[in-house]
């Protein structure tokens, strides 16, 4: 294993309620707190965990967004990621877009393990990882809480519907990442100094040959309906008989 | 004319609910034609079973020994062969279409739209996005077939009773050795199934321990519910990971949903926003849970649950 090449998306922080535009034309994302992907966190983490079990591999942090995607390359380059490189672009980039993005990067890093988070919790589309595997013609293992590397092989436990499932993939591999894989650290201020020297190199979509095309026309965007506020009963007694009113029980 | 191929999902004795409610929502394409496939080593029972879904025209059955397991890698390639006489590939939005479909996407060069909760035209939908806090209308290129996963949470199952033509499909196409199944661990079967069941009850942090979840399972016995956690709860080793409930876990849509010591974030609310009635049991009268429930009920869940459990059920 000598190379971990790890996606990181800049989305609104999950804390953030966002709203959508009175005219049903976006999100309003004006001056909201953007944050590292929380799942792209744990990748990353689990990224430096191989790295601290004495292999000795560089770990290319990869995002895709606009300039302002610095800020959350410099985190990952702060939590221990080797150096960063951004596709920077101001077009809306769909999954299969990130896909042949981050295949055009593979293809000149070569990394031995790909790592993204399981969903963006922006799109939630649930995509990219399983694109870029197809398009790369490697393995993918999604949805991984356990990840063992040894002999070329990775051994991936992944969080499905029914339980736990694992298989076994040959690397190069594509993993993406659910929440139990690992709890990703917090930055020190140190580190955050120290970051500030690594390397980050910008680039674009054209110089990787890739052309960000609208694949889907959104037409509107509303709110979702609302549920009615409901009651509040006194006691379990009479929770049981509004139950039974409802023909719940 | 709309040609739907739906990926059906099943594990090998039954076809799993997934399905039908896949059927629902392509049945919501004006005068599609529904085609359901099975990947399996023997797909005999199962597409018996997929053959009765009312709305259905047609069962494929793919029958190979590499698709003993559900592995994405080895279907993908099948899927995109298949995918050639259809305007659809619909896959439910479980772990097995999740983790399939995009492949499918990249292997035929299109994009995907993800949980469809309605279907407004053969290339118009609606989804949800940020957790659930917008709704997106979507339209695709009708020249390009259509890939898409079901939010099955937002259809009915389609009812049986039907009798489609079962025909075997077998297909000539080399697959990767490069993935290989391992195993498989479930946990218990002997209580309803979280996705379909009509009721679910469901722990939270406040729970505080994998014992005092008894109290859950001891409630939901008496009323033959489903038990859910929240994400604090899976975390925390108090419930199991395949029980949990939310954004990044299962999407439900119970008749009733009993949420116990769950304060009610957005990434647990998104996984319970189409359940019939929502009861909130929570000590703290300003927990968001009760801006959603139907019936709320403020106090100490250690006293309230077991005095629920007592007057309920047989
Ligand atoms: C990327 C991401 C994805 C996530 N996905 C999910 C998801 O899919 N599902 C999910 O659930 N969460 C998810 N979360 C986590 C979510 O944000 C919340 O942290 C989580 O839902 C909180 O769980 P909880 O309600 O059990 O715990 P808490 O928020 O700690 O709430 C505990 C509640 O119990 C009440 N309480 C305490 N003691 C008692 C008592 N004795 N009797 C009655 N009530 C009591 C308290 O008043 C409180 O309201 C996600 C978070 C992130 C960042
Ligand atoms: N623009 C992007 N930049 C960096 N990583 C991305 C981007 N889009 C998707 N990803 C990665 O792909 C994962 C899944 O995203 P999605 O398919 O959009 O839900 C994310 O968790 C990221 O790891």
């Amino acid at each position: 294993m000598k190379k971990i090449m790890v996606c990181i998306k800049r989305v609104v922080d999950y804390n953030v309620r966002v709203r959508v535009k009175p005219d049903n034309s976006g999100m309003m994302l004006d001056g909201v707190k953007m944050s590292v992907n929380p799942f792209d966190e744990i990748a990353l983490e689990e990224a430096l965990r191989i790295k601290e079990r004495g292999t000795n591999v560089e770990i290319v942090a990869v995002s895709i967004g606009v300039a302002e995607t610095q800020q959350q390359l410099r985190t990952a380059l702060a939590m221990g990621a080797d150096r960063a490189i951004l596709v920077q672009t101001d077009s809306a980039v769909e999954p299969l877009t990130a896909a042949q993005t981050f295949l055009a990067v593979a293809k000149k890093e070569n990394p031995d393990l790909i790592l993204l988070g399981k969903q963006a919790i922006d799109d939630d589309a649930n995509q990219t990882g399983q694109m870029l595997a197809a398009l790369w013609e490697r393995p993918q293992a999604t949805y991984a809480s356990k990840l063992a590397i040894a002999d070329g092989k990775a051994t991936v436990t992944r969080e499905v519907d029914a339980g736990l499932e694992t298989i076994e993939v040959d690397l190069p591999a594509v993993v993406t990442v659910d929440l139990r894989l690992n709890e990703p650290r917090y930055v020190k201020l140190p580190d955050i100094m120290k970051a500030k020297k690594k390397p980050l190199d910008v680039t674009s979509l054209e110089s990787l040959g890739v052309f960000a095309q609208a694949w889907l026309k959104t037409v509107k965007t509303e709110p979702p309906a609302q549920r009615q506020k409901g009651i509040i009963v006194k006691d379990v007694a009479e929770l049981v008989d509004v139950l039974k009113k409802k023909g719940l029980i | 004319m709309s040609k739907v191929l739906i990926l059906g999902e099943h594990d090998g004795k039954t076809v799993n609910p997934a399905t039908h409610k896949c059927v629902t929502c392509a049945k919501g394409i004006s005068g599609a034609e529904i085609t359901i496939a099975l990947f399996g080593a023997d797909t005999a029972a199962v597409a018996a079973q997929a053959a009765a879904i009312h709305g259905v025209h047609r069962v494929l059955r793919v029958d190979r020994p590499e698709n003993a397991h559900a592995l994405a890698a080895t279907f993908a390639p099948q899927v995109a062969l298949l995918a050639a006489n259809f305007t659809h590939v619909f896959g439910p939005s479980t772990s097995f279409g999740k983790d399939l479909t995009p492949r499918v996407a990249a292997l035929l060069g299109v994009a995907q739209v993800s949980d469809l909760m309605a279907v407004e035209g053969a290339y118009r939908f609606r989804r949800p996005i940020y957790a659930g806090n917008a709704i997106v209308t979507v339209e695709a290129d009708a020249s390009r077939v259509l890939v898409a996963t079901v939010r099955i949470a937002s259809f009915e199952a389609a009812s049986t009773g039907g009798a489609a033509a079962i025909e075997a499909r077998p297909l000539d196409v080399a697959l990767p050795t490069h993935t290989r199944f391992v195993e498989s661990r479930s946990g218990s079967t002997d209580r309803p199934d979280l996705q379909t069941a009509a009721r679910v009850v469901s722990g939270g942090r406040a729970l505080g321990s994998a014992d005092n979840f008894k109290l859950l399972f001891d409630l939901a016995d008496k009323i033959g519910a489903a038990v859910g956690a929240s994400r604090a709860a899976v975390d925390a080793g108090y419930a199991r990971n395949e029980m949990q409930v939310g954004q990044t876990g299962k999407i439900i849509a119970p008749e009733m949903y009993i949420a116990v010591g769950i304060s009610g974030a957005i990434q647990h609310l998104t996984g319970i926003k189409d359940a019939r009635t929502i009861v909130a049991i929570n000590k703290d009268s300003e927990a968001p849970i009760f801006e959603v429930a139907d019936v709320g009920l403020v106090g100490d869940l250690f006293q309230i649950v077991p005095a629920l459990a007592r007057l309920v059920g047989p």
